[in-house]
Protein backbone atom coordinates (compact mmCIF):
# COMPACT_ATOMS: atom_id res chain seq x y z
CA UNK A 1 0.00 0.00 0.00
CA UNK A 2 1.21 3.33 -0.39
CA UNK A 3 0.15 7.11 0.60
CA UNK A 4 -2.04 7.39 -3.02
CA UNK A 5 -5.62 6.77 -2.68
CA UNK A 6 -6.92 5.47 -5.88
CA UNK A 7 -10.45 6.55 -5.85
CA UNK A 8 -9.16 10.22 -5.84
CA UNK A 9 -7.18 9.81 -9.24
CA UNK A 10 -8.26 11.42 -12.20
CA UNK A 11 -7.29 10.27 -15.80
CA UNK A 12 -4.98 13.35 -17.00
CA UNK A 13 -4.22 14.37 -13.96
CA UNK A 14 -0.14 15.68 -13.60
CA UNK A 15 1.22 13.35 -10.66
CA UNK A 16 5.06 15.38 -10.78
CA UNK A 17 7.44 17.18 -13.32
CA UNK A 18 10.86 17.88 -12.36
CA UNK A 19 14.13 19.18 -14.65
CA UNK A 20 17.04 17.15 -15.58
CA UNK A 21 20.29 18.71 -16.00
CA UNK A 22 22.54 16.57 -17.74
CA UNK A 23 26.27 17.31 -18.73
CA UNK A 24 29.03 15.24 -19.88
CA UNK A 25 29.94 14.70 -16.22
CA UNK A 26 26.35 12.61 -15.86
CA UNK A 27 27.26 11.13 -19.10
CA UNK A 28 30.34 9.40 -17.63
CA UNK A 29 28.65 8.62 -14.58
CA UNK A 30 26.11 7.21 -16.53
CA UNK A 31 29.10 4.99 -19.08
CA UNK A 32 30.39 3.49 -15.56
CA UNK A 33 27.08 2.79 -13.59
CA UNK A 34 25.71 1.21 -16.72
CA UNK A 35 28.91 -0.49 -18.53
CA UNK A 36 27.80 1.35 -21.66
CA UNK A 37 31.27 2.80 -22.83
CA UNK A 38 30.30 3.96 -26.71
CA UNK A 39 32.23 6.82 -27.07
CA UNK A 40 29.39 8.69 -28.66
CA UNK A 41 28.55 9.62 -25.63
CA UNK A 42 31.74 10.87 -24.32
CA UNK A 43 33.84 11.91 -27.47
CA UNK A 44 33.26 14.77 -29.40
CA UNK A 45 35.56 13.44 -32.25
CA UNK A 46 34.04 10.48 -32.48
CA UNK A 47 30.90 11.58 -32.89
CA UNK A 48 31.90 13.76 -35.34
CA UNK A 49 33.27 11.14 -37.25
CA UNK A 50 30.35 9.26 -37.18
CA UNK A 51 28.34 11.80 -38.55
CA UNK A 52 26.29 12.82 -35.32
CA UNK A 53 25.95 16.61 -34.31
CA UNK A 54 27.68 16.14 -31.39
CA UNK A 55 28.14 14.22 -28.03
CA UNK A 56 24.60 12.59 -27.36
CA UNK A 57 23.24 11.14 -24.29
CA UNK A 58 22.17 7.74 -23.57
CA UNK A 59 18.96 6.80 -24.47
CA UNK A 60 19.04 4.55 -21.71
CA UNK A 61 20.01 7.72 -19.25
CA UNK A 62 17.32 9.90 -20.78
CA UNK A 63 15.15 6.96 -20.03
CA UNK A 64 16.21 6.01 -16.23
CA UNK A 65 15.88 9.78 -15.32
CA UNK A 66 12.05 9.94 -16.71
CA UNK A 67 10.50 6.87 -14.80
CA UNK A 68 12.09 8.94 -11.78
CA UNK A 69 9.04 11.40 -11.76
CA UNK A 70 6.76 7.80 -11.65
CA UNK A 71 8.80 6.61 -8.81
CA UNK A 72 8.84 9.43 -7.16
CA UNK A 73 5.48 10.02 -7.16
CA UNK A 74 4.73 6.52 -5.92
CA UNK A 75 6.95 6.83 -3.27
CA UNK A 76 8.73 3.35 -4.07
CA UNK A 77 10.58 2.85 -7.43
CA UNK A 78 10.35 -0.84 -6.81
CA UNK A 79 6.53 -0.15 -7.79
CA UNK A 80 7.17 0.57 -11.09
CA UNK A 81 6.12 -2.95 -12.79
CA UNK A 82 6.41 -2.18 -16.43
CA UNK A 83 7.85 0.72 -18.38
CA UNK A 84 9.04 0.89 -21.71
CA UNK A 85 10.18 3.75 -24.29
CA UNK A 86 10.33 4.50 -27.69
CA UNK A 87 13.59 6.49 -28.36
CA UNK A 88 12.46 8.93 -31.13
CA UNK A 89 14.91 11.95 -31.14
CA UNK A 90 18.59 12.51 -29.70
CA UNK A 91 20.15 14.47 -26.84
CA UNK A 92 22.83 16.48 -27.70
CA UNK A 93 24.78 17.28 -24.84
CA UNK A 94 26.92 20.91 -24.92
CA UNK A 95 30.40 20.37 -23.44
CA UNK A 96 29.76 23.50 -21.48
CA UNK A 97 26.33 24.00 -21.02
CA UNK A 98 24.86 20.23 -20.93
CA UNK A 99 21.42 19.44 -22.06
CA UNK A 100 18.44 20.51 -19.93
CA UNK A 101 15.40 17.64 -19.95
CA UNK A 102 11.86 18.27 -18.57
CA UNK A 103 10.20 15.43 -18.04
CA UNK A 104 6.29 15.69 -16.96
CA UNK A 105 4.37 12.44 -15.54
CA UNK A 106 0.04 12.47 -16.25
CA UNK A 107 -2.12 9.66 -15.83
CA UNK A 108 -2.84 8.11 -18.61
CA UNK A 109 -5.15 4.84 -17.35
CA UNK A 110 -6.87 3.56 -14.03
CA UNK A 111 -7.00 0.00 -13.45
CA UNK A 112 -8.65 -0.16 -10.02
CA UNK A 113 -9.01 -3.76 -10.04
CA UNK A 114 -5.58 -4.54 -10.30
CA UNK A 115 -4.49 -1.65 -8.00
CA UNK A 116 -2.76 -0.23 -11.04
CA UNK A 117 -1.86 3.02 -12.77
CA UNK A 118 -0.12 3.87 -15.86
CA UNK A 119 2.40 7.38 -15.64
CA UNK A 120 2.30 8.64 -19.13
CA UNK A 121 5.53 10.59 -19.31
CA UNK A 122 6.46 13.98 -21.39
CA UNK A 123 10.11 13.92 -21.90
CA UNK A 124 11.64 17.50 -23.61
CA UNK A 125 14.87 18.63 -24.91
CA UNK A 126 14.99 22.05 -26.61
CA UNK A 127 11.27 22.05 -27.27
CA UNK A 128 10.67 18.69 -28.65
CA UNK A 129 9.78 15.03 -27.52
CA UNK A 130 12.38 13.20 -27.52
CA UNK A 131 10.78 9.85 -25.89
CA UNK A 132 7.63 8.53 -27.17
CA UNK A 133 5.39 6.14 -25.66
CA UNK A 134 7.20 6.93 -22.57
CA UNK A 135 4.37 4.44 -19.97
CA UNK A 136 5.75 3.42 -16.65
CA UNK A 137 2.88 0.96 -15.08
CA UNK A 138 3.04 1.54 -11.15
CA UNK A 139 1.39 -0.77 -8.71
CA UNK A 140 -0.27 1.18 -5.77
CA UNK B 1 21.63 -6.43 -43.29
CA UNK B 2 20.88 -8.47 -39.73
CA UNK B 3 20.93 -11.98 -40.97
CA UNK B 4 16.94 -12.51 -41.30
CA UNK B 5 17.14 -16.56 -40.11
CA UNK B 6 18.24 -15.74 -36.34
CA UNK B 7 14.90 -14.64 -36.01
CA UNK B 8 13.51 -17.10 -33.20
CA UNK B 9 17.48 -18.16 -32.22
CA UNK B 10 17.57 -18.98 -28.68
CA UNK B 11 21.21 -17.85 -27.23
CA UNK B 12 22.72 -19.58 -24.29
CA UNK B 13 22.11 -18.47 -20.16
CA UNK B 14 24.86 -15.85 -18.89
CA UNK B 15 27.41 -16.63 -16.32
CA UNK B 16 24.99 -15.23 -12.90
CA UNK B 17 25.75 -11.24 -11.97
CA UNK B 18 25.92 -10.56 -8.75
CA UNK B 19 23.84 -7.40 -7.88
CA UNK B 20 26.00 -5.14 -5.03
CA UNK B 21 24.62 -2.90 -2.96
CA UNK B 22 27.35 -0.44 -3.89
CA UNK B 23 26.41 -0.50 -7.66
CA UNK B 24 22.59 -0.53 -7.01
CA UNK B 25 23.55 3.32 -5.49
CA UNK B 26 26.03 3.99 -8.09
CA UNK B 27 23.60 3.33 -10.61
CA UNK B 28 20.72 5.46 -8.91
CA UNK B 29 22.93 8.52 -8.50
CA UNK B 30 23.79 7.99 -11.84
CA UNK B 31 19.71 8.20 -13.04
CA UNK B 32 19.19 10.94 -10.65
CA UNK B 33 17.34 9.07 -8.26
CA UNK B 34 15.92 10.36 -4.93
CA UNK B 35 14.27 7.73 -4.27
CA UNK B 36 15.14 5.93 -0.48
CA UNK B 37 14.44 2.38 -1.42
CA UNK B 38 16.89 2.62 -3.76
CA UNK B 39 20.07 3.86 -1.66
CA UNK B 40 19.26 3.21 2.14
CA UNK B 41 19.05 0.06 3.52
CA UNK B 42 16.73 0.99 6.13
CA UNK B 43 14.40 2.46 3.85
CA UNK B 44 14.06 -0.42 1.64
CA UNK B 45 13.99 -3.16 4.29
CA UNK B 46 10.65 -0.38 6.02
CA UNK B 47 9.16 -1.04 2.53
CA UNK B 48 9.24 -5.10 3.02
CA UNK B 49 12.93 -5.22 0.44
CA UNK B 50 15.91 -7.30 1.62
CA UNK B 51 18.21 -4.69 0.86
CA UNK B 52 18.62 -1.96 -1.42
CA UNK B 53 16.13 -1.86 -4.52
CA UNK B 54 17.39 -1.13 -8.41
CA UNK B 55 16.28 1.61 -10.33
CA UNK B 56 13.74 0.62 -12.96
CA UNK B 57 16.23 0.70 -15.71
CA UNK B 58 18.82 -1.52 -14.21
CA UNK B 59 18.32 -4.31 -16.13
CA UNK B 60 19.80 -3.02 -18.61
CA UNK B 61 22.83 -3.89 -16.98
CA UNK B 62 21.85 -8.10 -17.49
CA UNK B 63 20.57 -7.41 -21.12
CA UNK B 64 23.60 -6.16 -21.80
CA UNK B 65 25.51 -9.09 -21.18
CA UNK B 66 22.93 -11.33 -23.15
CA UNK B 67 23.10 -8.74 -26.02
CA UNK B 68 26.75 -9.03 -26.55
CA UNK B 69 27.13 -12.72 -27.17
CA UNK B 70 24.46 -12.03 -29.96
CA UNK B 71 26.63 -9.12 -31.15
CA UNK B 72 29.71 -11.32 -30.89
CA UNK B 73 27.51 -14.28 -33.08
CA UNK B 74 28.73 -14.35 -37.30
CA UNK B 75 26.07 -15.96 -37.87
CA UNK B 76 23.93 -12.70 -36.88
CA UNK B 77 25.88 -10.41 -38.70
CA UNK B 78 24.87 -7.33 -36.52
CA UNK B 79 27.13 -4.17 -37.65
CA UNK B 80 27.42 -2.62 -33.96
CA UNK B 81 28.76 0.54 -35.62
CA UNK B 82 25.73 1.43 -37.21
CA UNK B 83 22.67 0.31 -34.44
CA UNK B 84 20.41 2.54 -32.57
CA UNK B 85 18.49 2.01 -30.49
CA UNK B 86 14.91 1.92 -31.15
CA UNK B 87 13.22 1.51 -27.95
CA UNK B 88 13.25 -0.41 -24.68
CA UNK B 89 10.66 -2.22 -21.99
CA UNK B 90 11.22 -3.46 -18.61
CA UNK B 91 8.27 -6.03 -17.43
CA UNK B 92 9.18 -7.00 -13.73
CA UNK B 93 7.67 -10.11 -11.65
CA UNK B 94 9.77 -8.34 -8.96
CA UNK B 95 12.19 -5.75 -8.51
CA UNK B 96 15.81 -6.37 -8.31
CA UNK B 97 17.39 -5.76 -5.34
CA UNK B 98 20.86 -6.09 -4.04
CA UNK B 99 21.99 -9.59 -3.49
CA UNK B 100 20.24 -11.04 -6.15
CA UNK B 101 22.07 -13.52 -8.10
CA UNK B 102 20.99 -13.17 -12.25
CA UNK B 103 21.29 -14.73 -15.18
CA UNK B 104 19.44 -14.10 -18.32
CA UNK B 105 17.92 -15.76 -21.29
CA UNK B 106 18.17 -14.02 -25.12
CA UNK B 107 15.94 -15.23 -27.65
CA UNK B 108 15.48 -13.44 -30.89
CA UNK B 109 11.84 -12.20 -31.32
CA UNK B 110 11.93 -10.83 -34.91
CA UNK B 111 13.71 -9.56 -37.59
CA UNK B 112 12.26 -6.89 -39.95
CA UNK B 113 13.92 -4.88 -42.74
CA UNK B 114 12.80 -1.82 -43.07
CA UNK B 115 14.26 -0.31 -46.86
CA UNK B 116 17.42 -0.48 -46.21
CA UNK B 117 17.38 -0.90 -42.39
CA UNK B 118 17.37 -3.90 -40.55
CA UNK B 119 15.09 -3.69 -37.07
CA UNK B 120 16.15 -6.85 -34.71
CA UNK B 121 13.79 -7.48 -31.63
CA UNK B 122 15.11 -9.24 -28.36
CA UNK B 123 13.49 -10.36 -25.72
CA UNK B 124 15.73 -11.42 -22.30
CA UNK B 125 14.46 -13.12 -19.32
CA UNK B 126 16.24 -12.30 -16.33
CA UNK B 127 15.83 -15.21 -13.71
CA UNK B 128 17.25 -15.39 -9.76
CA UNK B 129 19.27 -17.70 -8.29
CA UNK B 130 16.16 -19.79 -7.32
CA UNK B 131 15.22 -19.66 -11.45
CA UNK B 132 12.20 -17.63 -10.61
CA UNK B 133 11.52 -14.59 -13.76
CA UNK B 134 12.55 -11.58 -12.20
CA UNK B 135 12.20 -9.45 -15.65
CA UNK B 136 11.60 -9.49 -19.33
CA UNK B 137 13.46 -6.77 -21.01
CA UNK B 138 12.63 -6.29 -24.64
CA UNK B 139 14.70 -4.14 -26.61
CA UNK B 140 14.60 -3.22 -30.49
CA UNK B 141 17.88 -2.12 -32.41
CA UNK B 142 17.71 -0.66 -35.59
CA UNK B 143 20.82 -1.20 -37.67
CA UNK B 144 21.23 1.36 -40.52
CA UNK B 145 22.20 -0.36 -43.84
CA UNK B 146 23.82 1.31 -46.90
CA UNK B 147 23.11 4.90 -47.56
Amino acid sequence: MTHINLASLEVGQEVGSREFHLTRDSLVKYAGASGDFNPIHYRDDFAAAVGLPGVLAHGMLTMGVAVQVAADWVGDAGKVVDYGVRFTKPVVVDPSEGAVVTVTGKIGEINADAGEVRVDLTVIFNETAVLGKAQARVRL
Amino acid sequence: MVNPNVEGKKYPATDPYLVGREKVREFARAVMSTNPVNTDVFAAQAAGYSDVVAPPTFAVVIQERSLATVLADPEADIDFSRVVHGDQRFVHTRPIVAGDELTSELQVASVKSLGAHSMITFETQIFDATKQLVCTAISTLVVRGDE
